[in-house]
């Protein structure tokens, strides 16, 4: 293991981690992703998973909150498998994927009134707080098929406001935000993880996260720092 | 933040709202359907006989076919949209369950697509010469009718959501199921003008609807999670 565990994560080994994954095996098109791939994620943790292109980020992403069933080996969700806790494992996990879930027609307003009641009850107050706090004040009734593709990025940001969710998985959240932007979620993550939340990202881009830890998915061979 | 976790009403509510007011924003949409369902029927008495004896015969299979047709045409906006921008693995990631999630948007699918094709079926029945006194009997059945089409649909739209090119297959997967749909509803109309009893037919149809709107979110739910995989 070429990579240190932070302190956090050794403080909280004893405990039961939030997401734990063992001998993970996703195979598609007759290639092999990733084998015998286990990792922890406790509390608190943020966990940046690398690799280069096609070499099944997204799809570990897939995997694990339950899009994409097409792997063998266990999951599990505070020690539970997940196929036994599903309606748990979805109120306690956000994700926010390549296509960010936000209809064209649609005003942001709109958008999040109806993603955010899928999981609670969301107020007109916080939701045009969270509009606001994402930078889309003045644009709450624009349809958004006039806003831009990192506007629709900043609503979806929205949705992590909302959400009472324990665990985050973002699949490349930062592609199409701007400097602002970028700094603003690197805040909200390094907030989350304070309060005990924890993250599952990928992203090329070097986060300014602090704790951060890493998983590298490698074309074909073992994956490198698999972490625990 | 308060956490007050919304209830299955709630967010079954929230879908249902959402696709109308979809709906309402893309009338293209909204009216594709019923036009397509006013000219197709408009086309038989050109095509066929403007004859009133001739067209009475044949307007409860015309009005029937026609109705399964624009069905048929209004199905592909059900998931696909949502499918296209991500919506629907918000849908699937929500702690509901998907099958009364999916049920929500068939119901505001139909009342977009169904109902006005129900509620416009007695001018065109009577451009067609509709026998008198089967009016209530034929929009009866398209009433019960026409959301099982749209259920039906839904599976095969579910199932083909995650295809590139999609052409006719949409319709190859959907119209066998829709063929009993289509017997009983033109049989009924046929029967009551010979005087049979109503109630026995409806019934059929009654028991056709209650069994696609149990069992068919089901199936589309299915259908959505292998689509999305």
């Amino acid at each position: 293991m070429d990579k240190q565990p932070s302190e956090r994560t050794e403080q909280v080994e004893t405990l039961t981690p939030l997401l734990a994954v063992d001998d993970l095996f996703c195979e598609r098109d007759e290639r092999v992703l990733f084998q015998n791939l286990s990792f922890r994620l406790a509390e608190g943790q943020v966990l940046q998973i690398k690799g280069g292109n096609g070499s099944g980020k997204t799809t570990l992403l897939r995997i694990l909150c339950g899009l994409n069933d097409n792997y063998q080996g266990l999951i599990r969700w505070r020690g539970e498998l997940l196929a036994n806790c599903v309606e748990e494992f979805r109120d306690g996990m956000l994700y926010l994927g390549h296509r960010v879930g936000v209809s064209k027609v649609l005003t942001p307003r709109e958008n999040l009134l109806w993603s955010g009641h899928l999981h609670r009850q969301i107020s007109a107050d916080e939701m045009d707080a969270a509009l606001a706090q994402v930078g889309l004040r003045g644009f709450e009734d624009s349809q958004c098929f006039t806003l831009s593709a990192g506007q629709h990025q900043r609503v979806s940001l929205a949705r992590l406001l909302l959400s009472e969710a324990r665990l985050w998985v973002l699949d490349e959240p930062f592609t199409t935000l701007d400097v602002g932007g970028v700094a603003f979620l690197e805040n909200l993550i390094g907030q989350h993880s304070d309060r005990g939340g924890s993250v599952l990202v990928t992203t090329h881009h070097t986060l300014a996260v602090d704790g951060l830890t890493e998983l590298t998915l490698g074309m074909g061979q073992m994956p490198r720092g698999s972490l625990s | 933040m308060s956490a007050a976790r919304s209830t299955l009403a709630g967010a079954v509510v929230a879908t249902l709202r959402r696709d109308l007011l979809i709906a309402y924003k893309r009338k293209n949409d909204l009216f594709n359907p019923f036009m397509f369902f006013v000219l197709v029927a408009t086309l038989f008495p050109i095509g066929i006989s403007p004859e009133p004896e001739a067209l009475g015969e044949i307007s409860a299979g015309v009005l029937w076919i026609s109705a399964l047709l624009a069905s048929l045409l209004a199905m592909d906006n059900l998931f696909r949209a949502d499918f296209e921008d991500g919506s629907l693995e918000l849908l699937m990631l929500s702690p509901h369950p998907l099958y009364f999630l999916v049920l929500a948007k068939n119901i505001a699918h139909w009342l977009v697509s169904g109902l006005p094709i129900v509620l416009v079926s007695p001018l065109i029945a009577y451009m067609l010469n509709f026998p008198e006194g089967a009016y209530s009997t034929l929009v009866l059945t398209l009433l019960l009718g026409t959301p099982v089409l749209s259920l039906l649909g839904s599976i095969g739209v579910a199932l083909t959501v995650g295809l590139g090119s999609r052409g006719l297959i949409l319709a190859v997967i959907t119209l066998p199921m829709s063929v009993p749909v289509l017997i009983a509803g033109t049989l009924t109309v046929s029967q009551t003008l010979e005087g049979a009893s109503l109630s026995g037919y409806l019934a059929i149809m009654g028991a056709m609807l209650v069994a696609a709107l149990t069992l068919a979110p089901l199936a589309s739910a299915a259908a959505l999670r292998i689509s999305v995989n």
